[in-house]
């Protein structure tokens, strides 16, 4: 190519040369990224406007699923205004509230108590141990609930027997236990996961710190509180973010366990909430007011969160 | 929140503990034990040992029970032990499932395979190419566009379902097999895996010489980008893959036609129809069901970590 069409100064080839490039380069660009940008903006960026335009309106409909050749009404902020005044939404939300307090905070430090032992114990027996902390999250999350609830069947349930040994009979499904036992589902099958993030950040610390730490006399658990910790915090803040997310978002454990237990109404989380005003209501102008909370709450607290987890250094 | 905050020095740690996919296990297992002569003392290490294997149990007990279970008639569950075998009707209990309720169960595990298979082949496809140009190619706007894409995973997916209901119907995509893989196959972080991946173990040096011997972008990417990237396309398959296959919202949102039901939706199903469906079937479903799952984890369990890696240095 260079000896055709040399151009006269070696500083317009180069812009020659980088011009072309640059036509490549964009061609390649939309190439790779456009593919994924398209999907993107169909399955996340789309549904969030068309979710906030159907927050506006009310489908005055008789047609199942209030759809097809309906009289759709602007309304303002009604429907929002019915979510907010709603209190099944609001005990909703207080429950999940509750179960994030208690069910998040002790998830994470179960994983990290776990991270930090398996890092400090002798290698043969991590692998065993990661594997079967790790393996419930190979159980998905309905599976997972179908199986506890019948942990939870009275008749059922080999615990029973071990309960009821040191004097327990506890009504597992009735409405006081039933959002702990929830939360023992949904720790069963994420705290291995979180170890594991965790151990992973672990891996990354130099081994030279251990050392000197060694040398200068600092005790094993001296060097995990002071060293380890605050270099998992990265770590710590992903899977609290996560956590946080997924709290809000609390379906099916609760809609599985709906099935057997009284306990369970179908408003009982925000997210039921919502998916009762879309299928069971037809009103998908509630329902969108109402995912839209969600996610203004969820959003909220994983800032909150973050905020008060990350140093000004690290922002 | 991710993309602003990533530091500069974050892509390369994640990538160095990204890297070791594709390295044996033993090789990076080598610290922790003898390396530590100093360890913890004999008499807490007893304890601590003891806790971890009591965790252990916790975890592993419900699986335990089920693989038990599974091989009980549905009287014997109720008439024994839960943890020990009493008879064995496992073949019984296959056939039971196989062919209950019309013989649905195989297409829904076939169904669930394909969603699964076809989103992860989906989400490693168009978000590595993304991944890739992100890395490698400089153009205005790549910060937004990765910040843009990287503040989807923090969107809860209640937010996002329902609207995607109500867009594919007026599409007519609703209960098909696109109203599940469309929406499988856009996954942010095989975008950032990929990302994050390809700055490190990509070198320019060598794509400017590809360039150089006339080599077209599409066949770079094809010949030599998508064999280096290997360990990350399968951890990031995995993921999605796992992903797809635990998506129950997504299915019961989308999906009426029991025909098209992935496994899991099928075997809620069962499970909320007490009047038909008898407890030895859905147990012995929902082990068949968490077989594939348990074994893909198993075998690639290295995959995983790398993944996990990923996801912990990630702040």
């Amino acid at each position: 190519m260079s000896a055709l069409t040399r151009p006269a100064t070696p500083s317009a080839r180069a812009r020659g040369r980088s011009s072309a490039r640059k036509k490549r380069q964009r061609g390649a660009v939309a190439l790779f990224v456009g593919p994924f940008l398209v999907l993107f903006l169909l399955v996340f960026a789309a549904p969030i406007v068309y979710s906030a335009v159907q927050s506006l309106y009310a489908e005055r409909a008789s047609g199942p699923l209030g759809l097809g050749g309906l009289a759709s009404k602007f309304v303002g902020f009604a429907n929002f205004q019915t979510v907010l005044h709603s209190g099944d939404y609001w005990h909703g939300m207080e429950r999940v509230f509750l179960f994030g307090i208690v069910q998040v905070p002790f998830m994470l430090f179960a994983a990290l108590a776990l991270a930090l032992a398996l890092d400090s114990i002798a290698a043969r027996g991590v692998a065993a141990f990661r594997t079967a902390y790790f393996l419930p999250y190979a159980i998905p999350g309905v599976v997972a609930a179908l199986l506890w609830a019948y942990l939870y069947i009275p008749q059922l349930s080999p615990y029973t027997g071990v309960l009821s040994s040191i004097g327990l009979h506890p009504n597992l499904l009735g409405p006081g236990l039933v959002l702990w036992s929830i939360a023992n589902i949904t720790t069963w099958s994420y705290t291995g996961y979180n170890m594991l993030i965790i151990l992973a950040s672990l891996k990354t610390i130099p081994q030279e710190l251990f050392e000197a730490a060694r040398i200068d006399g600092a005790s094993e658990w001296k060097i995990a509180w002071r060293i380890k910790v605050p270099a998992v915090r990265r770590a710590l803040v992903l899977t609290g973010v996560l956590s946080i997310i997924g709290t809000l978002q609390l379906f099916t454990e609760p809609t599985v366990l709906q099935g057997i237990s009284f306990g369970v109404t179908s408003t009982y989380t925000p997210t039921m909430y919502t998916f009762n005003a879309a299928f069971a209501n037809s009103d998908s102008g509630l329902a969108s007011a109402g995912s839209i909370i969600i996610a203004l709450i969820a959003g909220a607290l994983s800032v909150a969160y973050y905020r008060l987890t990350t140093g000004k250094a690290d922002r | 929140m991710i993309s602003k905050t990533a530091p500069q020095d974050t892509p390369v740690r994640t990538a160095q503990s990204t890297r070791d996919a594709g390295a044996p296990v033993s090789r990076r297992r080598r610290r922790g034990g003898s390396a530590r002569p100093i360890g913890v003392r004999r008499s807490s290490r007893f304890v601590l040992n003891g806790v971890l294997i009591l965790t252990a149990l916790y975890f592993l007990l419900p699986v335990w029970w089920l693989l038990v279970s599974s091989s009980k008639t549905n009287s014997g569950l109720f008439a024994s032990n839960g943890f020990l075998f009493s008879g064995f009707h496992l073949v019984a209990n296959i056939q039971d499932v196989l062919s209950f309720g019309g013989g649905l169960f195989g297409r829904w595990m076939l169904n669930s395979l394909i969603y699964s298979g076809l989103s992860g082949l989906g989400a490693t496809v168009f978000g590595s190419a993304c991944g890739y140009a992100l890395a490698k190619f400089e153009f205005r706007g790549r910060g937004l566009i990765f910040g843009f894409i990287m503040s989807g995973v923090l969107v809860p997916s209640a937010l996002l379902t329902v609207p995607l209901y109500l867009m594919f119907s007026k599409i007519h995509l609703v209960d098909t097999y696109w109203a599940v893989i469309i929406p499988g196959v856009v996954s942010p972080f095989a975008v950032y895996l990929s990302r994050v991946y390809a700055l490190d173990a990509i070198p320019d040096s060598l794509l400017e010489a590809a360039r150089i011997d006339g080599a077209k972008e599409l066949q770079i990417f094809l010949k030599i980008v998508v064999p280096m990237m290997r360990p990350a396309l399968v951890t990031v398959f995995l993921f999605s893959f796992v992903s797809a296959w635990n998506n129950f919202f997504l299915a019961l949102v989308m999906l009426s036609n029991q025909k098209l039901y992935p496994v899991t939706l099928g075997l809620y199903q069962w499970f909320s129809d007490k009047n038909q469906t008898t407890y030895n079937v859905v147990i012995t479903g929902s082990l068949l069901s968490v077989l594939p799952l348990v074994v893909a984890f198993l075998a690639l369990g290295r995959f995983w970590r790398a993944g996990l890696s990923a996801g912990g240095v990630k702040g």
